[in-house]
Formats: C-alpha cells, sequence, structure tokens
C-alpha cells in the first residue's frame, strides 16, 4: 500500500514512493534527507515539525505524506539562499533567538509565516502566532525579540 | 500507523462509493488533526482512509438568506479569518480563533471537527447555542439534522455508517442579540478547555427575551443549559439572575475528573463561566 505522489520541497520538485502511512515529515527527514524539521512530540502540540505547504504552516508530524501531493512545501532548508541567512534567521542569530537549537526550525519557520502574512505584528500578535511552538530551553523573549528584530529590520 | 489504502475521490459520490465498498473498515479523513494522531496511536486500525481533501466545492463560506452557510471543508483558519464570518457572526470567528494554534487551524476542517464529535472541542459549543443545521449525505441521499440532534454520545454522532458531513448552516443572530465565547484554561491557551460556554442572549428593554447556552468539556456531548435558558426567559437581566442562571447550570452538567480538574471543580467552574458568558453577551446585546 504505497502510492506515488508529486510535490514540490523548497522549489524542487520530487517524485516519491511512499507507503500511505507515512508521515510528511517522515518523507521529509527519510526518504528526502531534510532532517531540518524535528519530531518532537508527534502529536501536532510542540511546533518542532512545522513546516509550510502552499505557504500555510502545518504540523507535518500529524499530515500524511499523500496530503502534500500536487503541493508545495517549504521546510527550514528553504530559507536561506546560497549561503544568505533568510532575514527571520539572521535575527535569530543576532538576537540570541536559541539555545539548544532543537526548537529552531520549527520557530522559524513559524516566524517566516507569521511576517509573509503579518509584516509588522505587535508583540501580543507575535505572541499569539508562536504560542504553539514550545521552547524547554525557556528561551521565549530573545524568541521574541528575534522576531520582532527581523520585522523592524524589514521597514528599514 | 498500521498499512492501510488510500482513496482520494474528487467527488462526493464517488467518496460514498468508496465507503460502501469498504464499509465498516474505512475511515473519512480531512484535515487530519485528530485521525492521524489517533492512527499513530493505533486508537484506530481502518483498511482505508478516504480522503475528502480533492473534493471540490465544499471549502466556501457563503451568505444565505440571514445564514452563513459553510462547506464540509472549510478550515478552522479559514472560518476565523473570513470578512464574512467576522462581520455576520462574530462570535463564531472568535471561537475558531481560540481553538489550538495557528498550525491546527489551517488543517483542522468544520466538517472533520462535527464527524470527530469530541466533547472537548470548542466549535460545536458555539454552533449548539446559534442553532446550526448540519448537511449529511450517505447512500440513501441527503439530510439535515439540527445540531442539538448530531451529538450523540462520547466520540458518537448521529452519522450512520457511510454518510459524511457535507456542510453546516448557521442562523445569523437577530438583531437586538448580543453573543459571547469563554473558555477556562487553567494549562495553556492551546489546551482543551476545561469548561467553555457559549452564550446568545436576546433583549427586550431591560428583560431578556430569550438565551442559549452551550458548554463543552462538561459532559459526554457538547450540552445545552436547558433549565439556565428557561429561568432567563422573559425576565428582566440582574446580578441575582445571572447568578441563578450559573447555579442552574450545575444540574444540566455531568464532568468527568481528569488533569484539567475534578468533576465537582467543573461543575463549580461551569457555573462560573456561564455568569461570565452572559454577562458578556448581555452587553453587547444592549450595546447601542
Amino acid at each position: 500500500m504505497t502510492r506515488v505522489i508529486r510535490l514540490s520541497v523548497n522549489g524542487t520538485a520530487h517524485e516519491v514512493d511512499v507507503p500511505t502511512y507515512r508521515t510528511l515529515l517522515d518523507c521529509l527527514r527519510n526518504d528526502l534527507g531534510l532532517t531540518g524539521s524535528k519530531e518532537g512530540c508527534g502529536v501536532g502540540v510542540c511546533g518542532a515539525c512545522t513546516v509550510l505547504v502552499d505557504g500555510k504552516m502545518i504540523s507535518s508530524c500529524i499530515a500524511l505524506a499523500v496530503f502534500a501531493d500536487g503541493h508545495e512545501v517549504t521546510t527550514v532548508e528553504g530559507l536561506a539562499e546560497d549561503e544568505r541567512l533568510h532575514p527571520v534567521q539572521q535575527a535569530f542569530v543576532d538576537a540570541g533567538g536559541f539555545q539548544c537549537g532543537i526548537c529552531t526550525p520549527g520557530q522559524v519557520v513559524s516566524a517566516k509565516a507569521l511576517l509573509d502574512e503579518n509584516p509588522h505584528p505587535s508583540d501580543d500578535e507575535i505572541r499569539e502566532w508562536m504560542a504553539g511552538n514550545l521552547c524547554r530551553c525557556t528561551g521565549y523573549y530573545k524568541i521574541l525579540e528575534s522576531i520582532r528584530t527581523a520585522a523592524d529590520r524589514s521597514r528599514a | 500507523m498500521n498499512a492501510f489504502d488510500y482513496r482520494a475521490p474528487r467527488t462526493v459520490d464517488e467518496a460514498l462509493a468508496i465507503l460502501r465498498e469498504y464499509g465498516e473498515d474505512a475511515r473519512v479523513i480531512a484535515g487530519g488533526t485528530a485521525l492521524v494522531t489517533m492512527l499513530r496511536q493505533r486508537l484506530v486500525r481502518p483498511g482505508c482512509l478516504v480522503s475528502l481533501r480533492d473534493v471540490a466545492g465544499l471549502d466556501r463560506v457563503d451568505a444565505t438568506n440571514g445564514a452563513l452557510s459553510f462547506g464540509a471543508l472549510v478550515t478552522h483558519r479559514q472560518s476565523e479569518t473570513s470578512p464574512l464570518v467576522r462581520e455576520r457572526i462574530p462570535v463564531l470567528a472568535e471561537t475558531f480563533r481560540r481553538v489550538a494554534t495557528v498550525r491546527i487551524r489551517h488543517m483542522a476542517t468544520l466538517g472533520g471537527a462535527l464527524a470527530h464529535a469530541d466533547p472537548n472541542q470548542d466549535p460545536p459549543v458555539t454552533l449548539l447555542a446559534l442553532g446550526a443545521r448540519v448537511q449529511i449525505r450517505g447512500a440513501g441521499g441527503s439530510r439535515e439534522l439540527a445540531i442539538d440532534e448530531f451529538f450523540r454520545d462520547y466520540y458518537e454522532s448521529a452519522l450512520a455508517p457511510g454518510e459524511i458531513v457535507t456542510g453546516v448552516t448557521v442562523p445569523v443572530p437577530a438583531a437586538g442579540s448580543g453573543a459571547a465565547f469563554v473558555k477556562f484554561l487553567p494549562r495553556t491557551a492551546d489546551d482543551y478547555a476545561t469548561v467553555a460556554v457559549a452564550a446568545i442572549v436576546t433583549s427586550d428593554g431591560d428583560r431578556c427575551r430569550d438565551a442559549r447556552i452551550a458548554l463543552g468539556s462538561v459532559g459526554v456531548t457538547p450540552l445545552r443549559g436547558r433549565a439556565a435558558e428557561a429561568l432567563l426567559s422573559g425576565e428582566r437581566m440582574s446580578a441575582g439572575l445571572l447568578e441563578a442562571a450559573g447555579e442552574a447550570v450545575k444540574g444540566e452538567v455531568d464532568p468527568l475528573s481528569d488533569h484539567r480538574g475534578s468533576a465537582a471543580y467543573k461543575r463549580d467552574m461551569a457555573a462560573v463561566m456561564v455568569r461570565r458568558a452572559l454577562t458578556q453577551a448581555w452587553e453587547a446585546a444592549r450595546r447601542p
């Protein structure tokens, strides 16, 4: 019970023969070697597996790979352009928006999705949007600061 | 997860035919937030998943005759952000805004939320207070049920095997009415509620012409606070009346003790949250 799916990941077209029960996260990590997205809770709560499908952020651990057939997926690997970090990534570096790093790909992808939709969010809007991305190092202030930094820089 | 066939029909008719073919071995999937989690936990082991994700025409919200009609595949995020929903039935947009996280709201669908029949979800509570109607299709044709008739037991709805929720119609509340949705979240903002309440009241001067109250997370289904509604109907609004309405709800709920609170605690909190919801709804109804 496999199915051939055609999807675009970070702008590259892929054709993958996946078991129907494969999660999108496992497909990205194991079939396509994109290990940036992490599995944390495995039930859609922690945000470590956040990816964008057609620009909308979702939990890839509770999405089936077959759901992505015919769609465009963006992962953390797709944010930088060549050697240049995405402005959100650069802001996380500059403002110290991570500690151990395991939640960071999810945080960065979620923050990018927020700024794509709302380039200049208030602090409350940032908090509400990011509420589903857990950081067990509890570095939330720095994460907030990172996102604010990225938003401020885009205004300049 | 177990191995299963995956079928992605383009029309409801095709989906119904596949459901007939597989019988009780098939499960319908849309957003997948509930079902994929249950598959991963091996709580369900279907032989076939029938995906509605590629079925066209079920992802719209339209205004019809004093109501809004939602296709079953409308996501929670769509309901939250739709200008139509925000303008005509703001309490419903607000309810969706309060569900879980943006990620989950991008995935979860209205039809899925109803078919899942989890008594801890928020949208059914507000839909119950609003008097929504649920459109269902099966091999025998179409039928429509008042949402009061839809939820039957813990994770059990009135859907017969082989039937699919195709849409929901929600009447726009009458002029002079006010509505509120409140939920008590002692743990995190994206958690299931300990108690959730939706209330809609219509004012007639300083009297309450009528009230509809619905609660979630305090019984095996979302439920109406009918005794409290009866107390309010036609009465002059006062702090004492709101207090009495809250007390009346305690006899109507039947919560389970769990890590979100003991049954006794949830019963007490149901009274508090009903009073708060009614207070907010009444203020909104009286606003010129």
